[in-house]
């Protein structure tokens, strides 16, 4: 007590401002940004930051995850959720390198996170000091942008571009490194939001004559194709894109992040796209004479082959990072802005239509896969049980109104594929990374970002593996997530493709598991394993009813194979139903 | 496709780091930098890259937009030879006896428009001004007296639509600058 009085004392004002260390201005300017929850790790050159957290306990939570990756995840699957960017801090050198994979992740799929990491006293910098590593240089690939301060003064300004370079345009991570004396040092504290850099130009305004082109051209498609991504769920145009959708009348296919930003039982909803995508918007694709894609960037595992992707359709590509459009796929026309800043200006140039003949010719796609697929999947009689039985077994109990978290794989692609989302934003998925070990971490930083939802994790015995350690963070905060772990005693979705590409070699694919039970009880984690169908119901129900954390393991199919699938160098049309090999 | 040559103008705010993010965006294409210079531009506080690379053009085209697309770069443009005025700058360090015979000098003066800096009983510094062929055309004149050093300098290049490019950084000149020492963040007007 008498210490900190002592430093309030300190704390004298200047012209009306506050000298404070640069440790009190990092956490006073987060307070400023609106953030309340900080994901993070400490160490030796962090401590000033920590030290000065325990005083601001009131505002800013911290959670101490057991691993920086993890905290990387969770800050970025909480800003998912939350609407506003995620922040992480950790240490310099190790602490700084463990935030690689999460920080590289965050920006494939355009997060907002910003990442605090610090550095070794600027004396030292460049000198191989003990834990100084250059993760300038490290995350400079991986970031939208990063900074490194040497000076307590910088602290505000660079923070404050920090939010502001995270949040617009086409969000991404950003990485500020401060150096130990830099948090020590003291400053005079003033802050102001960023709202402007002359060489960062996020919103353009909208040429409206591409987009009257674009009603032109909508207006007199015949078999036109929405493709919604990720960005309309970054604009906020659900809403939009659902009245477009309806006054034109046409079919909307979703990419993989872009899942639930259109709901899955709405009329003109087309299915998923890509690799295991539904097999209506795949086989269409090279069908329609229009293609709007909104807010994606035709990754490859969407288009398959470039050289046999939409030859028939004139496309038109809505998109607010100019470097996406013609990087993959030629464009017809191309509108460079906000998704829905674009939307709302179509809706009103668009003519009322329906596409009965051609929604037909999706519904007889749904028809087939349906027969071919997903009945086996879903509704299984007989063996063991299925990942897509579980997935929309938990969809129907929780109405496809829970937010669904998944690790990557074959759990990822049966979560996508059969949970029906109702509310958008409810899927966090590793997309672009395709990061194993994202579910667990992943499904605390969504939980934290929306406590009122129920926050399910669909895991694979892998993935579940490579971050387990998060259990320790469950354990400590109470977090009442619950995780799934579709436990099938190999790396499910390698394995598929050894048994399709390489001749069932199965190398290094089948998997010695501990017994998951036992080690959730060690965290003091109710749990659970399933592994007879009769009791796949009540062990979901005693999941999803727990007030805590619970861990739900289940014995699935060892050799289960995700279909459809568009083959690696195949044309999107040439999707294979059934695979017998 | 096949390849040309492009030289890519790069203004950039005066950050450090900007080089390495550059080089990253290019060595991810595997597209080699055959020449790069940095020098202030005509606004002041402003960084300009000249980098000169031989590839597509749809490719110079996408990597000029993930350039343009960085935080602290303002403007990219991409533009082929003809569309520009450009210079290397050369230095040869020649042994001066082998020079001293007949009328050499006098030839290098004259029919390839170069300076004779320096003269020494050792050696004499020669410079040359001009486009990537005639350097190398004086470097093939001179090997025979034997070359004690060469160097040539990146390409330097102003656009022939001069205009355009100073109206361009004029307007974002005019826009209230970021200013390390300031703690209050850029803002609009």
């Amino acid at each position: 007590m008498k210490e900190q009085h002592e430093t309030k004392q300190a704390e004298i004002q200047v012209n009306g401002l506050e000298n404070i260390t640069g440790a009190e201005a990092i956490l006073r300017c987060l307070v400023e940004e609106g953030v309340d929850t900080i994901f993070g790790y400490p160490g030796g050159a962090i401590m000033p930051v920590y030290d000065k957290l325990l005083d601001y306990s009131d505002k800013l939570r911290h959670i101490l995850t057991r691993h920086e990756q993890g905290a990387a995840h969770a800050a970025q699957a909480y800003a998912m959720v939350a609407g506003k960017p995620g922040v992480c801090f950790a240490t310099s050198g190790p602490g700084a390198t463990n935030l690689i994979t999460g920080i590289a992740n965050a920006y494939l799929d355009s997060v907002p996170v910003v990442f605090i990491t610090a550095q070794v006293v600027s004396g030292l910098i460049g000198t191989d000091a003990f834990q100084e590593t250059d993760i300038l240089g490290v995350s400079m690939p991986v970031t939208k942008w990063n900074c490194q301060i040497k000076k307590s003064q910088d602290i505000p300004g660079t923070i404050a571009r920090a939010f502001y370079i995270a949040k617009t345009g086409r969000p991404g991570p950003v990485l500020i490194d401060i150096t130990k004396d830099a948090q020590v040092d003291k400053l005079l504290f003033r802050y102001k939001k960023c709202s402007y850099l002359r060489s960062y130009n996020p919103h353009l305004p909208l040429k409206k004559k591409a987009v009257e082109s674009a009603a032109i051209m909508i207006n007199h498609a015949e078999k036109p194709l929405i493709l919604a991504g990720h960005g309309i769920l970054i604009s906020g145009a659900e809403e939009e894109l659902r009245t477009f959708a309806e006054k034109t009348g046409i079919p909307v296919a979703v990419t993989l992040l872009g899942l639930s930003c259109f709901p899955c039982d709405h009329r003109l909803y087309a299915g998923f796209l890509g690799m295991h995508g539904n097999y209506g918007p795949n086989l269409l694709t090279n069908e329609a004479d229009l293609i709007i894609a909104i807010g994606m960037r035709f990754d490859d595992r969407v288009t398959g082959n470039l050289k046999k992707y939409a030859k028939n359709a004139r496309i038109i590509h809505i998109e607010i990072d100019e470097a996406e459009i013609n990087k993959n796929v030629q464009v017809d026309l191309e509108i460079h802005s906000d998704a829905r800043e674009a939307l709302q200006y179509l809706i009103p140039l668009v003519s009322e239509k329906s596409y009965e003949s051609w929604i037909r010719e999706f519904r007889i796609c749904d028809k087939v896969e349906f027969e071919k697929v997903i009945k086996a999947e879903t509704k299984p009689e007989k063996g063991e049980i299925r990942m897509g039985e579980v997935v929309r077994m938990v969809s129907e109990m929780t109405a496809g109104n829970a937010i669904i978290v998944t690790d990557v794989g074959q759990n990822q692609m049966s979560a996508a594929r059969y949970y029906k989302f109702t509310s958008p934003g409810s899927f966090i998925t590793s997309g672009g990374m395709g990061t194993m070990g994202f579910g667990l971490p992943a499904s605390i930083g969504a939980k934290i970002g929306n406590p009122d939802k129920q926050v399910i994790g669909f895991i694979g015995d892998g993935g579940f593996q490579m971050t387990i350690q998060e259990l320790g963070t469950i354990m400590h905060y109470k977090i009442p997530a619950k995780i799934i772990i579709l436990n099938n005693g190999f790396l499910g979705m390698v394995r598929q493709w050894q048994h399709m590409f390489f001749n069932r070699r199965y190398a290094s694919t089948e998997l010695v598991n501990p017994d998951f039970e036992i080690i959730a009880r060690g965290y003091g984690i109710p749990a659970k394993t399933i592994s007879a169908r009769q009791d796949l119901k009540e062990g979901l129900q005693q999941m999803l009813d727990a007030e805590g954390p619970f861990i739900l393991n289940i014995a699935v199919e060892k050799e289960g194979n995700v279909l459809p699938m568009v083959e690696p160098g195949a044309s999107v049309s040439d999707v294979t139903l059934n695979y017998k090999g | 496709m096949g390849k040309q040559e492009f030289t890519i103008s790069l203004f950039s705010e005066d950050h450090i780091g900007i080089l390495n993010q550059i080089t990253i965006i290019l060595t991810r294409r595997q597209i080699n930098i055959e020449s790069i210079t940095a020098s202030e531009s005509a606004v002041k506080g402003v960084q300009l890259l000249t980098l000169v690379v031989k590839t597509s053009p749809d490719m110079v085209r996408k990597v000029a937009k993930q350039m343009e697309k960085l935080v602290d770069v303002l403007k990219v443009f991409v533009h082929s030879s003809d569309e520009i005025i450009y210079q290397e700058i050369a230095l040869y360090k020649v042994k001066t006896n082998g020079l001293m015979s007949g009328n050499i000098i006098d030839s290098i003066v004259r029919n390839h428009h170069a300076r004779i800096l320096v003269v020494s009983p050792e050696y004499t510094v020669i410079e040359k001004t001009g486009h990537r062929s005639e350097i190398n055309d004086l470097l093939n004149h001179l090997e025979p007296y034997g070359i004690l050093q060469f160097v040539r300098s990146g390409r330097v290049a102003v656009t022939k639509q001069v205009k355009e490019l100073n109206a361009y950084l004029k307007e974002m000149d005019g826009a209230d600058r970021y200013r390390e020492e300031n703690i209050e963040p850029y803002e609009k007007n």
